[in-house]
């Protein structure tokens, strides 16, 4: 019940789980409809480009409100992880199908994917002594909070996504054993808000950790140039 | 009665309990977080959307504890890793 996922056939050695494989299905479908859809660019966009427009710019708009200064570099990986995640947790609309979200490895994968960018958008952007420097201010006794916090927030996102993605289907499925076949649609209505909040919080929060680690100094310089 | 349907009677019994009280706490946390964001909109609508982001970030973060709740009781009921002494 908590490792929804049974393997579908073997790779050499590896077995390949219903969750791997709906992960690569997902990736497939987006790969192909970015391709479709910017395969015909023009100046006199068709409903398809403007639609596709529409996304990225909103999706721009919302890095750039909270990473005013380098949201070029951030603006991919958070696209992509909104992207991805609200299409994988829709997914399980889909009969005879369920969500990859709803498994913890996939979502423990995806916070892993959060943990290091963090360190890695941290590092690049302010060099390694200035980025591991963070770590001690305001003081050196806070270093061990630092550090904690950084693990609980990782298993934070993971159990938060895997929780309600997987709560989801589960409350469906009780809904439809107790009263019959027509009575989970509402529940499914709900679990179309759901997923897109949940894919909504989770960018944003990945999105806020990086911006605390690259700004964590800007702040303080614009603070300056502010009182000046 | 057997230790096994003692060992039943007791982990349902501590599932249902373990979710009421689980989810008084955030369910009251939600109810203030929502209320003063409410009550500064009313004061500040133009600043929503800012208010709205840190809304929701405050609420994933409070909705999670009883996410938490959730799959520490679903571990009990499905994957009780003491139900192996029971089973020797």
């Amino acid at each position: 019940m908590l490792d929804g996922s049974h393997i579908l056939f073997y790779l050499g050695t590896v077995g390949i789980g219903t969750t791997v494989a709906t992960t690569w299905g997902i990736m497939a479908v987006l790969v192909l409809a970015a391709w479709l859809v910017t395969r015909r660019l023009s100046l006199d966009p068709g409903p398809m480009q403007v639609a596709a427009e529409g996304i990225v710019q909103t999706i721009h708009a919302a890095v750039a409100e909270v990473l005013p200064r380098r949201s070029d570099a951030v603006f991919p990986f958070i696209a992509t992880l909104w992207i991805f995640i609200g299409v994988a947790n829709l997914s399980s609309l889909i009969p005879a199908v369920h969500s990859p979200t709803g498994n913890l490895s996939a979502t423990a994968a995806l916070a892993l994917l959060v943990f290091f960018s963090v360190h890695w958008f941290g590092i690049r952007s302010e060099g390694l002594r200035r980025y591991l420097k963070h770590y001690l201010s305001p003081s050196p006794i806070l270093l061990p909070f630092h550090i904690i916090g950084e693990f609980t927030r990782t298993l934070a996102l993971t159990v938060r996504l895997f929780g309600n993605m997987m709560s989801l289907e589960m409350a469906a499925l009780l809904v439809l054993i107790v009263a019959g076949l027509f009575a989970p649609i509402p529940l499914l209505m709900l679990h179309i808000v759901e997923a897109l909040v949940q894919a909504y919080i989770f960018g944003m929060l990945a999105l806020i950790y990086i911006a605390g680690a690259i700004q964590s100094l800007d702040s303080r310089h614009s603070l300056k140039e502010e009182e000046i | 009665m057997t230790p096994m349907s003692w060992f039943v009677i007791a982990s349902t019994v501590v599932a249902l309990v373990a979710m009421a009280i689980g989810i008084i706490a955030p369910a009251n946390a939600m109810g203030k977080a929502i209320c003063t964001a409410l009550e500064s909109l009313a004061r500040q609508p133009e600043a929503e959307k800012s208010l709205s982001r840190t809304l929701f970030i405050g609420l994933a973060m409070i909705e999670s504890l009883a996410i938490y709740c959730l799959v520490i009781v679903l571990i009990v009921l499905f994957r009780n890793p003491l139900l192996e002494y029971l089973l020797k």
